[in-house]
């Protein structure tokens, strides 16, 4: 009690000079705040707030009942598809790769390479990324001839094809992949090595460490990394366009079509289309933010 | 244990191998240019042919410029939040995460429709205004890893007593901020410099609806068009990528030896 009647008086004391200062203090953020509400938040707004207009500016909510067209629908489902398969691939992947750097026992050049390496795979995303995929499992890419000729075996026979759905997802976990390792790693590191040592101490088998003290800590992690690879899936588009041109039909390349020449012939649902794609990285940001939060409890 | 560690090495070649096939397929195939033996001859095409020496200068410009926007933008702004408006930084950081949130092509048709001719401000009228538009897009893209970068390198000084030393010495704040903070901050600015210089390198999203001459939408061009080139030109944006990645490395090795010496 007598602590905080003596911890009162000091705020007072030193709020008074801090008081006259945010009235002029805050105009040093001014040209940040300008910026991003010119070329980030307005912008954004703009489509978001047209998505419920109609041409002549009314309030209407037909856009969003029109997103339930059929080619709209099957857009967003096989974006939905690609960027969860992607994810998922990459999640698991990624984590059997993080996890074997931190606790696989490997030599310790390992580490940074991984990360190097990791770093400028998950920035090497794009139409260069494309081509590389082209021209390893394109018809005449190095791995299908090689394949054809030392095991006699065509994959493009057997049904696959770059260009498609599989395709797309193969490719996009080149991207994904290093990411999650570069999500995943700090968290993985954060598990002490206390913790261990205590269940261990108390008889705890691995199987009962991981399923009940590792587990438990690093799920939010391994949640919350798998839906930012959504997200970033979902709003790429160089990737998908410089593979497969437009020939597969997912929503960023039927925005970009949209914007290009109003494809949809009406502008208005090519904002609701874009609101769409806001929404579904926007939760999946959101969630993933919520979920570092609690991850973060652990990590200190 | 030697069970574990089998498996380690197991994943670590499974992803080495996904890294690397693709890398070596695409290497092999701009080799293959010429029939039945390997030549660099796409590489020579590629690098002779004037439209790729055209957008490529053209995005290198436009890199240059973002960084330098960029710059300006997120090193007083990091600064002054640390400095005097701590209770604003969770605002700032929001803000700067918003262009992982927002895809890229939706912000560029946010761009369309605000910044168009018969808007109040008709950047997409001229084409210097078109470049100012994708240089301030392309900044925007790249604020996440510059404010980032930056804000780490603030926290790893000490602002405070900097800035109050520097004004007791009497310095007003442009001295303070371009002799002071931003020397002592120099490789964190560089590492977000390089991260955007290889985003905005082969961007194509907003080049592409922009309309400008840039290197993305030649690539997508050229791929549209040609067998070989692509391949030879993959390769390029690798090294670039990679180029771009190791000098961030190798300036963080420096600095964190920096103090031992």
């Amino acid at each position: 009690m007598t602590q905080a009647d003596e911890v009162v008086p000091l705020p007072t004391l030193t709020a008074r000079p801090r008081m006259s200062m945010p009235s002029w203090a805050w105009l040093g953020t001014a040209p940040f705040f300008l910026f991003a509400l010119l070329f980030l938040i307005l912008p954004t707004a703009y489509l978001l707030v047209g998505a419920f207009q109609d041409v002549e500016g009314h309030f209407t909510l037909e856009n969003l009942a029109n997103l339930s067209q059929p080619s709209i629908v099957s857009a967003y489902t096989i974006s939905l598809q690609v960027s969860a398969a992607s994810a998922l691939g990459g999640a698991v992947v990624g984590s059997l790769l993080a996890s074997a750097v931190v606790f696989g026992g490997l030599p310790r050049w390992i580490r940074p390479t991984v990360v190097t390496f990791s770093g400028v795979a998950s920035n090497f995303a794009g139409i260069p990324l494309a081509f590389a995929f082209l021209a390893t499992l394109g018809r005449a890419g190095l791995v299908t001839t090689l394949l054809i000729t030392v095991f006699d075996f065509n994959i493009y026979s057997a049904g696959f094809n770059l260009l498609s759905f599989w395709g797309l997802v193969i490719t996009y976990l080149y991207f994904q992949i290093p990411l999650m390792v570069l999500i995943l790693l700090p968290a993985l590191e954060g598990l002490k090595r206390e913790w261990r040592e205590a269940s261990e101490i108390l008889g705890a088998s691995r199987w009962q460490y991981w399923s009940w003290v590792a587990f438990p800590i690093i799920w939010p992690s391994l949640l919350g990394s798998t839906l930012l690879l959504f997200a970033n899936a979902f709003g790429a588009i160089a990737t998908a366009y410089g593979l497969t041109g437009s020939s597969l039909n997912i929503v960023p390349i039927l925005l970009y079509a949209q914007i290009r020449g109003d494809v949809l012939h009406n502008p208005n649902l090519g904002y609701a289309l874009a609101l769409g794609m806001v929404v579904i990285t926007g939760l999946s940001n959101l969630a993933y933010m919520v979920l570092r939060r609690r991850s973060e409890r652990w990590m200190r | 244990m030697n069970r574990s560690r089998l498996g380690a090495w197991l994943s670590f070649a499974i992803g080495a191998l996904y890294f690397l096939v693709p890398l070596i397929a695409t290497m092999e195939f701009a080799m293959r240019i010429r029939r039945g033996q390997y030549t660099f001859d796409a590489f020579q095409i590629v690098l002779t042919d004037a439209r790729f020496q055209a957008t490529f200068t053209y995005s290198t410009v436009v890199a240059l410029a973002t960084i330098a926007v960029g710059t300006l933008l997120v090193v007083p702004t990091a600064y002054w939040v640390r400095l005097r408006l701590p209770h604003l930084r969770p605002v700032v950081e929001f803000i700067t995460l918003l262009p992982l949130v927002i895809p890229a092509i939706v912000i560029v048709f946010g761009y369309l429709r605000m910044y168009n001719s018969s808007s109040l401000v008709p950047l997409t009228d001229t084409d210097l205004g078109t470049d100012i538009l994708l240089t301030f897009g392309y900044a925007t893209l790249a604020l996440p890893y510059m404010y980032r970068s930056v804000d780490a390198g603030l926290q790893a000084i000490d602002i405070h007593t900097l800035t109050e030393a520097a004004e007791n010495l009497g310095a007003r704040w442009p001295t303070i901020l371009f002799r002071i903070i931003l020397p002592n901050i120099r490789v964190a600015v560089l590492s977000g410099a390089l991260l955007t210089f290889a985003i905005v390198i082969g961007e194509f999203t907003l080049a592409s609806l922009l309309n400008r001459p840039a290197f993305g939408p030649y690539l997508q061009l050229i791929g549209a068009n040609r067998a070989y080139e692509p391949a030879a030109l993959a390769i390029i944006a690798f090294a670039i990528t990679w180029a771009c990645m190791g000098l961030i490395q190798l300036f963080a090795r420096q600095t964190q030896t920096a103090p031992a010496r």
